[in-house]
């Protein structure tokens, strides 16, 4: 951005004219299903395969292939459509859509044109912003053409044929930072449909960028399309280079550099975007409904079976948490990071009933345990450690059966698989130590020495105790009850201030 | 072609399981037939004589080690396959030289199922490129000749399978049909030909041309045999979406097959008023008297968008022309040639040196009524159309079971005399289109002889046409026409068949 | 050349890729005008009441388990490929950014 140009919240304010310009963008996004096999056949969809090992006669366009529609993958789509609120359309199909390209093996990508399979629906966004989409359709992935390998253009058809879903948006979203959080929330929503892992590194989430500027408040203008955005940073940095760019056209009033209908590709390495076709070089994509699918009828009951299947988004999980179990926007956040960690507290805090503490244990111990490379495990669901488990250890320091910091150690042995807590309770003998007798001697001892702890304490500073909590705790090899100490050893420094007999 | 005077493929199968014959000797006979012929004829792209005598002599064995053994509907019978459906390890070249050297990594359900019923195919036959032609002249591998007159077209597509089995070289073959191309060169070759309502046999296998239209569909000598090859072929494929989920066709077995009391019969003044020639019309006229001698009742029915069909299909069919073979690009299969080093200029130099000129002029149509401010006034009004047609015949369907006309407007046609002009072509499926468009059952019946010139008789055909689904009854039809006429049972003569 | 008839099918061939050279407009062009002219009889049809009839069998809801079957032998599909090396198709170097 030139200096002529500031950021003021949403605007971009130019310093000569004082103008102050927003963006409109809308974002189209490409997200591949978790299904098992292809969209159109039964190749497997896997990442990172030796090349041209997951094809067929149908994904690779053989002549007389015939493609047959993957019922999983109409299930997915379905999903995600309820979870953004769209509206499920009761009959569907399919359409041609042709271009030449050497990555598509047909030189037409089965898509849907002018009955997608849903409409409507949107995704609000943090400061309220209501972000409409247009319609989520179903399409066919194209291959990977590899230019960067020797002065050839390399094609694998693996992905070709994978199963994808678009999402359109309105452009409702003004800046690179909303748009950004746009991604994230439509992200999060697929993940948790079930619908996809989106990961972006495995081309897993792929999008393409509308954006045009507008002074505020008056209409939009031409909208340029940005294509080849393969991460939330690319999306961003694309948008930070294009709205300046376009505003600094605008503001130059030099005609040969109006922004004009076209497509740009976002260059990574130079942090810019460049033209890749004008609206003279555009598409002619001679869609017309696909002869080989017949049409699909999504009837109420089909919908109503996916939407049983459909577990309750992150947005709402998080407004429950906290409204309803108490918890900090924090700890709301960090539980409903994935689908798997939100249904794992939930499932820990119905069966010990003390949500607050399952937060703590899941958000904490058990998100580190998760984070530690040693403990190698991919997702909540793969720790030894079940809910059942977990709940039981919460329970057993809610009946004092063992202190927090037994606890702990003994969450540590239940990830490195030995057991279920009580047993590993019972095993290293880590019941907490309520005998008085044993207590009274472990602080007598630790008093010894201590004069001045005393001292704080008579003096009225009680929190001083903890200096010998310790030392306590310690002594009776962490087994002793953290409470009966502290209760004691104020008896005790109270009892030795009375004059001795 | 057998020394079986007159042998159809279910006499072949009955002889070689009574062990009056082997397969070999029968397949040795087929393979004889088509040396002696194919030469002036030109019916085959290629004789798979290798594979073809390896799986006749397996048959033998299994035969002599179990005799007891289940044998398959088309056990030992030699079949020719048109050369767009695909065959695992076989070239499958679709009459293009953009496919001349294509071995399909796959093989069609329709010929798997006649490999499964224990049949031999003896060799891949010629057509018209990617399907697109009514005489053959469109093959990129010289056309096939009429075995009745040389110097005519034997029709189109199927061209050479409709030749190799009027010919005798084998009792069946399997074309296909999109608006014609089984039932029009069957007519012109004295054949019988059959194109199933769409859905009934799979397509998967079979390289498109316009996927909302194109069924296979068998050639025969007999209607018994068009029958014995449509159980076997046809019935439900989940690889096809668009197959319909019933059991194969059964042929109808009535009380007295060789009666057709109390059956309505249409005829439509569109096609018997069309512009026919004069002797295809006296011997449609008199096949018609011959089915109400039968029993039958003549019912006039009205069609009233025929006139429509030649445009709405070519608009239809074109379209989806274009689409299916934008594939053919020099990637991934088929011919390939450099063109200007650019991706997009090597998709043009391949495209412009492989195809033909039908296929180009086919091509353009097909984009041109898909493109930008066109699709709705052509493709999308042909649509409708083509709706409009279908509703012809449900109507008339309300008042009759059949309905019975010419299958081509005229017999066999000199070779050259269209080639130039694609009009004066289209116009020979006429007759055939309505049928295609409307996705039902149709089939094509000797039916008597014009004369031909230099004295030489052309078979005229029959078209019998049912409504969806009624495929048995358009079969029970033509198999009674067939038991009361002779007009199946004169072969072509040449001058090495000494008949 | 500004004749309206060969810039279409210029145009036209140019969408289907398609090199057609000038001999060829040549032949092609009147035919091709012929035919469009022949078949406009089509804009006379009555088609108010008539829904567009995409396909022929009627069936509907046609779908198949999500099961993973074998794939071809990269072999046996690269078979075909007029070039590939290493297991992949080779084209004319060209830059990315289709959709
Ligand atoms: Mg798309
Ligand atoms: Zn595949």
């Amino acid at each position: 951005m030139s200096e002529a140009l500031c950021r003021e919240g949403a605007a971009w304010v130019s310093a000569v004219t004082g103008t102050r310009w927003v963006g409109v963008i809308g974002l189209e996004v490409h997200a591949q299903l978790a299904t098992n096999s292809k969209l159109f056949c039964s190749c497997e969809v896997r990442f990172g395969a030796p090349p041209n090992s997951l094809t067929c006669p149908v994904c690779t366009g053989q002549p007389g292939s015939l493609p047959v529609l993957n019922a999983a993958a109409l299930g997915l789509a379905v999903r995600t459509a309820l979870a953004v609120g769209a509206d499920v359309a009761a009959e569907s199909k399919f359409d041609r859509k042709h271009y030449f390209y050497c990555d598509i093996p047909k030189n037409y990508q089965i898509s849907q044109y002018d009955r997608p399979f849903c409409t409507g629906g949107g995704i609000r966004l943090a400061s309220g912003r209501f972000v409409r989409l247009t319609r989520i359709h179903l399409e066919e992935d194209a291959g990977k053409a590899i230019h960067d390998r020797g002065e050839h253009t390399l094609v694998d058809l693996n992905r070709a044929g994978v199963a994808l879903i678009e999402s359109v948006s309105e452009a409702d979203l003004e800046t690179p930072e909303e748009a950004v959080e746009y991604l994230e929330a439509l992200k999060e929503i697929i993940r948790y449909a079930g619908a996809g892992e989106a990961d972006m590194e495995k081309g897993q989430l792929r999008c393409d960028v509308n954006v045009s500027v507008r002074p505020e408040g008056e209409a939009w203008r031409t909208k340029v399309e940005i294509k080849n955005l393969n991460s939330f940073r690319h999306v961003r940095e694309a948008l930070e280079y294009e709205i300046p760019r376009q505003i600094e056209a605008y503001e130059s009033g030099e005609s040969a550099r109006l922004p004009r209908q076209e497509t740009r590709l976002f260059d990574a390495s130079a942090g810019v975007t460049r033209t890749m076709r004008t609206k003279e070089e555009a598409r002619d994509y001679r869609y017309f409904t696909e002869p080989d699918l017949p049409p699909i009828t999504l009837t109420e009951a089909f919908v109503e079976r996916q939407r049983g299947l459909l577990c309750e988004l992150p947005q709402a999980r998080r407004r429950r948490y906290r409204e309803e179990l108490g918890l900090s926007e924090y700890d709301a956040r960090v539980l409903t990071g994935t689908r798997e960690v939100a249904d794992y507290f939930e499932a820990v805090a119905r069966l010990c009933g003390r949500p607050k503490e399952a937060a703590n244990w899941v958000a904490n111990d058990l998100s580190r345990a998760l984070a530690d490379p040693e403990v190698a495990a991919g997702s909540i669901d793969e720790l030894p450690v079940k809910p059942f488990d977990l709940a039981e250890l919460i329970e057993l320091v809610a009946a004092g059966t063992i202190n927090t910091t037994g606890a702990r150690e003994v969450l540590g042995l239940m990830v490195a698989g030995s057991g279920s807590p009580r047993e590993i309770v019972a095993e290293r003998g880590l019941e907490q130590v309520d005998d008085e007798a044993s207590l009274e001697a472990w602080c007598r001892e630790a008093l010894e020495g201590r004069e001045q702890v005393a001292a704080d304490v008579r003096a009225g500073r009680t929190k001083a105790i903890g200096a010998v909590v310790g030392p306590v705790m310690k002594a009776s090899g962490g087994k002793a009850n953290p409470q009966r100490v502290r209760e004691i050893l104020l008896r005790l420094i109270a009892e030795d201030d009375q004059p001795r007999p | 072609m057998t020394g079986a005077e007159g042998a159809d493929a279910c006499d072949l199968r009955a002889a070689i399981l009574a062990g009056e014959r082997s397969a070999a000797e029968t397949l040795e006979a087929s393979l004889a037939a088509i040396e002696e012929r194919d030469g002036e004829l030109g019916a085959f792209l290629s004789v798979e004589r290798d594979t073809a005598r390896a799986r006749a002599i397996e048959l033998d064995r299994r035969r002599a080690a179990d005799p007891g053994a289940a044998a398959g509907a088309l056990f030992g019978v030699p079949v020719a396959v048109k050369a767009n459906l695909c065959m695992e390890g076989v070239t499958t070249p679709c009459g293009s030289r953009m496919l001349a050297n294509y071995r399909a990594p796959y093989t069609a359900t329709c010929v798997r199922r006649l490999l499964d019923a224990d049949a031999i195919v003896v060799g891949v036959t010629n057509m018209d490129e990617f399907a697109m032609g009514s005489s053959s002249e469109h093959s990129a591998f010289g056309p096939t000749r009429n075995p009745w007159d040389l110097t005519r077209a034997p029709g189109g597509s199927s061209s050479g399978s409709a030749a190799a089995v009027a010919a005798g070289m084998v009792p069946v073959a399997l074309g296909s049909d999109t608006g014609g191309s089984v039932r029009q060169p069957a007519a012109l070759c004295g054949v019988g030909g059959f194109k199933p309502t769409y859905g009934r046999v799979s397509r998967h296998g079979l390289i498109a041309f316009g996927s909302s239209l194109d069924q296979v569909g068998p050639l025969a000598r007999s209607v018994r045999d068009l029958e014995r090859i449509l159980g076997v072929i046809s019935g439900h494929d989940p690889l096809d979406a668009t197959s319909l989920p019933l059991p194969p066709i059964e042929p109808e077995r009535p009380d007295r097959p060789e009666r057709l009391d109390g059956l309505r019969v249409g005829v439509a003044a569109e096609y018997v008023g069309a512009d026919l020639d004069a002797e295809v019309r006296t011997a449609v006229e008199a096949a018609l008297e011959k089915l109400e001698e039968l029993g039958a009742e003549a019912v006039e029915v009205r069609l009233p968008h025929t006139v429509h069909a030649i445009p709405t299909y070519y608009v239809v069919a074109t379209a989806e022309a274009s689409s299916n073979l934008a594939r053919f690009d020099g990637v991934g299969f088929g011919a390939r040639t450099e063109g200007d080093g650019s991706l997009q200029g090597m998709f043009a130099a391949t495209r412009e040196g492989a195809f033909g000129d039908e296929v180009k002029r086919r091509i353009l149509l097909g984009t041109f009524v898909l493109s930008e401010g066109y699709h709705d006034a052509w493709y999308g009004r042909a649509l409708r159309v083509r709706a409009l047609l279908r509703r012809d015949f449900e109507r008339a369907f309300e008042k009759v079971d059949v309905i019975c006309g010419p299958t081509s407007p005229t017999p066999a046609f000199p070779l050259g005399e269209r080639a130039g002009d694609p009009l004066a072509m289209y116009a020979s499926d006429t007759l055939t289109v309505p049928t295609s468009l409307a996705g039902l059952p149709a089939v094509s019946v000797p039916c008597g002889f014009a004369s031909g010139a230099a004295d030489s008789p052309l078979p005229v055909g029959l078209q019998i046409i049912g409504p969806a689904l009624a495929d048995a009854r358009v079969l029970r039809v033509a198999a009674a026409f067939e038991s009361a006429t002779e007009h199946h049972r004169p072969a072509p003569t040449s001058a090495g068949d000494g008949r | 050349m500004t004749d309206p008839e060969r810039d279409l099918v210029r145009h036209t061939a140019a969408l289907a890729r398609l090199e057609l050279d000038e001999a060829e407009v040549d032949r092609l062009a009147p035919q091709f005008a012929a035919i469009l002219r022949h078949f406009r009889v089509l804009e006379s049809v009555e088609v108010d009441d008539a829904e567009p009839m995409t396909g022929a069998s009627g069936v509907r809801d046609v779908l198949r388990a999500d099961e993973v079957r074998p794939s071809l032998a990269p072999d046996a599909v690269l078979g075909n490929a007029p070039r590939s090396s290493d297991g992949f198709y080779v084209v004319p170097k060209t830059v990315g950014g289709e959709e």
